[in-house]
């Protein structure tokens, strides 16, 4: 297990209240620095807690993109107020409000901001989530965003490579689309976008090649312990430019771009394999496997965020007994209350399983019961005083 | 909107097309004119008949010109071996303006940019290659917008223009004159940092 991690700035929530944000009326609550859990019902609200959380970090929602429909409704606006305490003992606080048919609103201590990107990344946290499944099950362009989400967390040019390239994609594509319904064909022309598309295309991939190298020992450690190293898990990055250089790339692909009018190869249709056992771990893959895979994908993701970033993440875990066994929730729970890990919040639906599973940790640790919408605060508190 | 008149709507429709004028505003213009005396209407309208009509493009360099030459290519005191590529005749009125620059010009008419439709046989290369296969022209400068389409229009003329015996030449891109480095943006100032000019020759431009 990676523990050798170095000594991060702390950064905890430690207060976040809320108005008319989804199903919450209105909701205060005060965190503990490391173990924080949120229990009830189906529907009570659990997870709404932590797509807030989402909010003040990375300015969205993880689930909804539509930021007016995150409004409780009926109501013409939301409030999401956190106040963050780094380990100096200053006071961070960070305000998201957002108005129906208005932007919305993002405040660092009173201060507007002009540009929500320049907030992005202050609070950093990770979310493990079901609706991860997506990863496994949906289209490789799933798996190269979660890729390409890790890499310009720590890579700064590989955003603009990626930018510039899907730009001159386009280009491409448009061009060839023409020389289709023009019935002509200009070798020149297409030469320019042929080297410019390589130009940029070439850092995406050496990029990508030394993520995934660096990546998979870490996934693989995280599989391993939570799994009891049951089975064996590979994840494979998946090029056509393992074999060959771009500029051949393109030259070979040439006569079927013409026939389907856009570019067939490239960076852009590169994939992440995920196996277990040697076969696809999409089809030979259980439910629970798949699962402790997802998130071992995410612990690996934290810790690539916490190694590169500049402050500890926060990890929210969203509903921890979906789909897996008792032993492997454990495991789980092992690793996370481990060294290299900082606040955690976690949901799930029995308050008693969840106490049981810190009774005896002796780590500091937080129980909230949720009830449609409202928050029994702090059913439970360890260790107690 | 409702109009009381077929001409008064028709007029509106007009100014409606002009970039950045909407209906609202080509209705001011039109009652505008409505208020004015008929001679002074009429003077506004034949004025861009004229304009329309007498306009021509330069056949050296396809600048506007009132003549077959503009007034730019036949000026004797111009060096008719360096010519700046630019864009639009926008950038002609803007490098004009510098008063730094005594070569003559090629306007492409647009850049390279197959999602908006524009391909190299929309532009004047055809025509730019042909003047550079004269062999009375001594450099290019390549002075096109620093935006991705831009850059794939000089690469295009660049191979166009490899196999004559001319130096090519792109404008430099860097920190603008005035600016403050801590508010320059990285990929500027990186650029500018490998792209350095000896301090000699920046005392000489003074």
């Amino acid at each position: 297990m990676q523990t050798n991690c170095l000594p991060l700035p702390e950064m905890f929530l430690q207060k976040l209240s809320l108005v008319n944000f989804k199903n919450f009326e209105e909701a205060e609550l005060a965190f503990s620095d490391k173990v924080n859990c949120f229990a009830g019902p189906n529907g009570s609200g659990k997870t709404n807690l932590l797509d807030a959380l989402h909010y003040l970090g990375l300015c969205k929602s993880y689930f909804n993109p539509l930021d007016s429909q995150n409004i409780r409704h009926d109501e013409g606006f939301f409030v999401i107020q956190g106040t963050f305490i780094a380990d100096d003992g200053a006071e961070e606080q960070v305000y998201c409000g957002m108005k129906r048919n208005q932007k919305k609103v993002f405040k660092r201590n009173q201060k507007e901001y002009e540009r929500l990107a320049d907030h992005i990344g202050l609070f950093p946290l990770v979310m493990v989530s079901p609706a991860d499944g997506v990863l496994i099950s949906g289209g490789s362009e799933e798996r190269r965003r979660f890729m390409d989400s890790v890499i310009a967390q720590y890579d700064k040019n590989y955003l603009d490579s990626l930018i510039a390239y899907n730009r001159v994609l386009s280009q491409r594509n448009a061009l060839l689309k023409q020389f289709g319904e023009n019935r002509n064909f200009d070798a020149a022309v297409l030469e320019v976008f042929d080297a410019q598309l390589a130009g940029k295309g070439k850092p995406v991939y050496e990029a990508r090649k030394a993520f995934i190298a660096a990546f998979t020992p870490i996934f693989a450690d995280y599989y391993r312990h939570l799994s009891g190293a049951a089975e064996e898990v590979a994840i494979t990055y998946q090029s056509k430019l393992h074999e060959t250089s771009f500029e051949d790339l393109l030259i070979r692909s040439l006569p079927k771009d013409r026939i389907m009018q856009h570019c067939t190869a490239g960076v852009h249709k590169d994939d992440l394999e995920f196996g277990i056992g040697g076969y696809a771990m999409k089809k030979a893959g259980s439910q629970g496997q798949q699962k402790t895979f997802l998130i071992a994908l995410r612990l690996a993701q934290f810790c690539f965020i916490r190694d590169t970033g500049k402050r500890m993440p926060v990890l929210l875990l969203d509903d921890i007994y979906d789909k897996l066994d008792e032993n492997r929730v454990k495991k789980l729970m092992d690793a996370v209350c481990g060294k290299g890990f900082g606040q955690i919040f976690i949901t799930d639906t029995g308050v008693g399983r969840i106490q049981e599973l810190f009774e005896n940790r002796g780590i500091p640790f937080r129980l909230f019961e949720i009830r449609s919408g409202k928050v029994n605060n702090q059913l439970k508190e360890l260790p107690s005083e | 909107m409702n109009f009381p008149s077929r001409l008064v709507e028709d007029a509106v429709n007009e100014f409606a097309k002009l970039p950045g004028v909407g209906r609202k505003t080509a209705l001011r213009f039109v009652l505008h004119l409505l208020r004015k005396d008929p001679a002074e209407v009429e003077k506004f309208g034949s004025t861009f008949i004229r304009l329309r009509q007498e306009l021509k493009h330069c056949h050296t360099c396809h600048n506007i010109s009132e003549s077959e030459i503009c007034d730019i290519c036949s000026n004797p005191r111009r060096d008719p071996a360096t010519v700046c590529i630019v864009e639009d005749v926008r950038d002609v009125m803007a490098i004009e303006n510098t008063n730094q620059y005594t070569g003559v010009y090629h306007v492409l008419g647009g850049i390279i940019s197959p999602m908006d439709g524009i391909g190299p046989g929309d532009l004047s290369i055809d025509h730019l290659v042909q003047r550079a296969s004269s062999g009375t022209i001594r450099e290019m400068i390549m002075a096109l917008s620093t935006t991705m389409e831009g850059d794939t229009t000089n690469f295009y003329i660049y191979k166009r223009l490899k196999e004559f015996n001319i130096s090519v030449s792109t404008i430099a891109r860097g920190i603008a004159i005035g600016d403050e480095l801590e508010y320059a943006d990285e990929v500027t100032l990186g650029r500018s940092i490998v792209n350095r000019v000896p301090y000699e020759k920046t005392i000489a431009a003074k």
